[in-house]
């Protein structure tokens, strides 16, 4: 009984502070990037010409657009492997195989950005440059950025799949369905929700790295007309020019932070929403 | 991100100050500098001046130093309205800033670099401008290979960036870029990955990784070598001094600090900022 109300105490105290984090988070960010919404208004972020930040020129859509288009693609390059990664430890490789190539993937997980950003500066850029353009851009930097996040789908997603029922393999099996079929049939839809917490941590993952992507990505602020264009993502813009920003500058770098956690927090609630109604049915 | 470390260890340093004004000055040894020193100004010399501090703080425990950015013209305004013992601005003195003294501490210069097996030996500043503004685009035209020019620029507010476009005489919004870096180091790498580009950095940092071995090479500007003996001496165009700003009345605390700053000893501190030393006490300017 005793314990039992430490322990109310406990988790009630830190579940609130793990929620106030984010709240003050926003909070800061909201009060930094005040002065610059009050002087400029918040349409000029979207509707100057071009970002000169010390020029008053200050269009952040380019930078919206290359944030989502990397982490997306990140997606698409991650999802796929990741999955397949994770199919292949549970029902194609030995025992010992599967073992070793869990760790592997552990280990890829834990190469920090910075070593990830130079390898794609100074061995994949050099490659993508053979088509044409500097080799740094969307493309170069979509490509690491889904190596990146890769182990983040393929260790969750090998967590939903082994912790489905064992008796639905072995009942499937029984019944004679081969094992591609029961991949295809029960493992995955049975795990897809776990599968899907993997990407949609995958994908925030991806929108908040900044080093990487800001080596790789050119950092041009200009609409992307296709993948192989340069572009700078919202959180590299801040990592850029804080540095070295004046007062004035610095505050329309926080403006960009709040635009980023918007994006986020749209996306979270647009998951959030679907899945909610997907528990309903 | 080296910058972004040092503005945080600033800020980390600044909090540190807040708190204890008043603690020191109580076990006064003679002979012993003591007492506290307030620097504002230049954003590109504040990193240097607080990693000087940190060091001229251990040796002298009982000196407390504050460093604070505001750009030049704050560390000169402050200085003359007595606000801060010591400004900070990287140029040289205006002609209605006789009133102040300035003491160099380093010298800031700023090099074009080009891929190592780049044939092109100099450019013309008229042909830098159309480089960099796009009206320029092969370099073949400029004397050199049919290849196309990767202008490699850097993000607004970089101290080389202001150096670059005051010495061109260039308008940011009317550079068109092909990467944009952020430190010098990634411009390097960046120009080393590809034949055909260009682009420009402390002339420090490009002498410490051709010695390395990087497939970069400094392209002379106006005719004068780009190394950081010619910036030393103050005869490579594209440089500016690092200054320490006092009013002619400088306390004898401000006094030792600079001298601090202009001696050998810290000439470490100063080459791992990537700016170039001040080889002897002769030439700091007056």
């Amino acid at each position: 009984m005793r314990s039992d109300r430490t322990l109310t105490i406990v988790t009630r105290t830190l579940a609130v502070i793990s929620a106030a984090i984010v709240v003050l988070v926003v909070g800061f960010l909201l009060r930094e990037s005040t002065p610059a919404l009050r002087q400029i208004g918040v349409s000029r972020f979207f509707t100057d010409a071009s970002w000169h930040p010390r020029s008053g020129e200050f269009n952040l859509t380019p930078m919206i657009v290359a944030t989502l288009v990397t982490s997306l693609g990140a997606i698409v390059v991650a999802a796929p492997m990741g999955i397949a990664s994770a199919v292949f430890v549970n029902f194609y490789a030995s025992r010992r195989l599967a073992a070793w190539h869990r760790t592997l993937i552990e280990l890829l997980a834990g190469i920090p950005s910075v070593v990830f950003g130079l390898w794609g500066l100074v061995v994949l850029a050099p490659i993508v440059a053979t088509f044409g353009g500097s080799g740094q851009n969307l493309f170069t930097a979509t490509i690491v950025l889904g190596l990146m996040v890769l182990p983040t789908v393929a260790l969750l997603s090998d967590a939903a799949i082994a912790a489905l029922p064992r008796e639905w393999i072995q009942g499937a099996a029984a019944l004679g369905i081969g094992r591609s079929a029961i991949v295809g049939w029960i493992v995955l839809p049975g795990a897809r929700r776990g599968i899907g917490s993997g990407i949609v941590l995958a994908l925030t993952r991806a929108l908040g790295e900044t080093m990487a992507v800001l080596m790789l990505a050119g950092n041009i602020v200009e609409m992307p007309s296709s993948l192989l264009s340069p572009g700078r993502t919202l959180n590299a813009n801040i990592a850029l020019e804080l540095g070295y920003a004046s007062v004035g500058h610095r505050s329309v770098l926080f403006v960009s932070g709040l635009m980023l956690m918007l994006v986020v927090s749209a996306i979270i609630f647009l998951v959030s929403r679907q899945r909610g109604t997907r528990r309903d049915r | 991100m080296r910058s972004y470390l040092l503005a945080f260890s600033l800020l980390l340093l600044c909090l540190m100050f807040a708190g204890c004004t008043s603690a020191s000055s109580t076990k006064h040894i003679p002979d012993e500098l003591s007492g506290q020193l307030t620097l504002t100004g230049s954003s590109t010399i504040a990193p240097l001046a607080t990693e000087i501090a940190m060091r001229f703080e251990q040796q002298h425990p009982n000196v407390r130093i504050d460093v604070q950015t505001g750009g030049s013209g704050k560390g000169i305004a402050d200085v003359r309205q007595r606000v801060t013992d010591i400004g900070m601005a990287s140029r040289p003195l205006a002609s209605d800033e006789a009133d102040l003294t300035a003491h160099q501490i380093a010298a800031d210069g700023v090099g074009l670099i080009v891929h190592a097996s780049n044939p092109v030996k100099e450019l013309t500043p008229d042909q830098i401008i159309a480089i960099y503004t796009d009206k320029i685009n092969n370099w073949k035209d400029v004397g050199g290979e049919d290849k196309e020019i990767t202008v490699v620029h850097k993000a607004e507010g970089r101290a080389t960036l202001e150096v670059f476009l005051g010495h061109f005489v260039i308008d940011n919004p009317s550079v068109k870029g092909d990467v944009i870096v952020g430190e010098n180091e990634h411009a390097v790498k960046t120009v080393a990955g590809i034949k055909g580009a260009i682009g420009y950095v402390s002339i420090g940092t490009a002498e410490a990784d051709i010695e390395s071995g990087v497939l970069i090479r400094l392209l002379p500007l106006d005719g004068v070598a780009a190394n950081t003996a010619n910036v030393a001496s103050g005869t490579f165009p594209m440089s500016r001094p690092l200054n320490l700003v006092t009013a002619d009345s400088g306390s004898k605390l401000a006094g030792k600090f600079i001298q601090f700053c202009q001696s050998a000893d810290v000439h470490d501190l100063v080459k791992s900022q990537y700016f170039v030393p001040i080889t002897s006490e002769s030439e700091i300017a007056k």
